[in-house]
């Protein structure tokens, strides 16, 4: 995935443990992948037949068609002929991963691949975890600081100025008036499935968040202006 | 028995006013229907109308220029402003041999803006803020990555071509 990978286990010092988790990843990577050659996905892209795809593939792609249904097709894993499942395998893998580590009796930890985060238990403090979360405007600036016990949390955004999208649904809305929507959910896949879709919804994005069980949360627009789902304050610690 | 004087008294006075009504309206369309036909709002009617069939209505104005055989006096009128609950109507109808030449509207609710209206009452009222920057003393930082660049970047592309 290219991306940076943080694991954190504050209750278990196997390091075997952080060794596997990040095997996982490398093995996700080498299957989703589609920069590199070998992965399965690209030997799908050239016409790989479906008899000879794996179970796992083929689940993961399942979820990506019903994650399309649930979303009024704004999740949408097909392009120009090509499967790109990305959207959804980042938070697939970081919950696969932290299921694995439940199962090895890790109970306070948190996985974070590219800004995407399952936490679980506490923190070394045996305190929340705190999450800040970025500002889209200044990468180096914390503009909310949640408190995210057992749920999963993923930004969505671009930091790309000038574009012009617009939302095949509604051609008035660009989609540059939103730089970041953060969506805390149950676990991670349901946060970051949801939170890639729902910024393709534009400014509606907030407000299928807000009626979609399970999700809250935070959007901030191109004036700097945040919006918050009714029950997004819960989480939120400063 | 005075209830009775004064009901028989009402009903002449609305006798001789509906009288006087259909005097002043011979042939034409009435503008109220021609109103109604153009707007969706009902205030139209009764704030909007030209003159003629609404003459005692406050705040409207007209510029008459020649008195001619028809019934409505040539010229155009300006009708006050009346509240359609989504944005307000204004109209002004012009007058020509007597009849109703025009209709323009000044203001009138736009159905964009209404339609957007009804789309946010329709959700929920969501609390907002202006962002502040926060203690960077954090755990974790959540953020966007490429990955939805790339999403981003494929969808325009796919848009481009649809």
């Amino acid at each position: 995935m290219g991306m940076p990978i943080t694991v954190e286990i504050v209750d278990n010092n196997d390091t075997r443990l952080l060794a596997d988790t990040f095997k996982f990843f490398q093995e996700v990577d080498n299957r989703y992948s589609t920069y590199k050659t070998n992965s399965e996905i690209t030997h799908i892209n050239n016409g790989l037949p479906k008899s000879k795809w794996s179970a796992e593939m083929r689940q993961v792609l399942r979820l990506c068609d019903a994650t399309k249904q649930q979303t009024d097709g704004y999740f949408d894993i097909e392009h120009e002929g090509k499967i790109d499942p990305s959207g959804l395998v980042k938070g697939w893998a970081i919950w696969e991963a932290a299921k694995r580590l439940r199962k090895r009796d890790s109970r306070n930890f948190y996985i974070e691949a590219g800004g995407d985060i399952q936490t679980y238990g506490n923190n070394a403090e045996r305190q929340p975890w705190t999450v800040g979360i970025r500002n889209p405007f200044n990468r180096d600036e914390i503009i909310k600081v949640l408190h995210i016990k057992n749920k999963g949390v993923a930004t969505s955004g671009t930091y790309i100025r000038g574009q012009h999208i617009y939302s095949p649904h509604q051609p008035n809305t660009s989609l540059t008036d939103v730089q970041s929507l953060t969506v805390v959910g149950q676990n991670i896949y349901e946060a970051d499935r949801f939170a890639t879709a729902a910024f393709a919804m534009g400014k509606d994005g907030i407000h299928f968040v807000e009626r979609t069980e399970g999700l809250e949360g935070y959007m901030v627009d191109n004036k700097g202006t945040a919006t918050l789902t009714t029950g997004f304050g819960e989480y939120v610690y400063a | 028995m005075k209830k009775y004087i004064i009901g028989i008294m009402l009903l002449g006075v609305l006798v001789v006013y509906s009288l006087g009504i259909r005097h002043q309206q011979p042939k034409i369309t009435p503008p109220t229907s021609l109103a109604a036909n153009n707007t969706p709002s009902s205030t139209t009617s009764s704030s909007g109308t030209p003159p003629p069939t609404n003459s005692s209505s406050t705040g409207a104005t007209s510029s008459t220029s020649q008195n001619s055989g028809g019934s409505y006096k040539d010229g155009s009128y300006t009708g006050s402003v009346g509240d359609a609950y989504y944005g307000n109507v204004q109209v002004r109808a012009t007058i020509s041999g007597g009849k109703i030449t025009d209709v323009t509207f000044l203001q009138y609710p736009n159905t964009h803006s209404t339609s957007v209206y009804i789309n946010q009452q329709a959700m929920p009222y969501l609390q907002q803020e202006a962002i502040k920057a926060q203690s960077a003393n954090v755990n974790i930082i959540s953020g966007a990555t490429y990955t939805s660049q790339a999403f981003i970047q494929s969808l325009s592309s796919a848009l481009s071509q649809a």
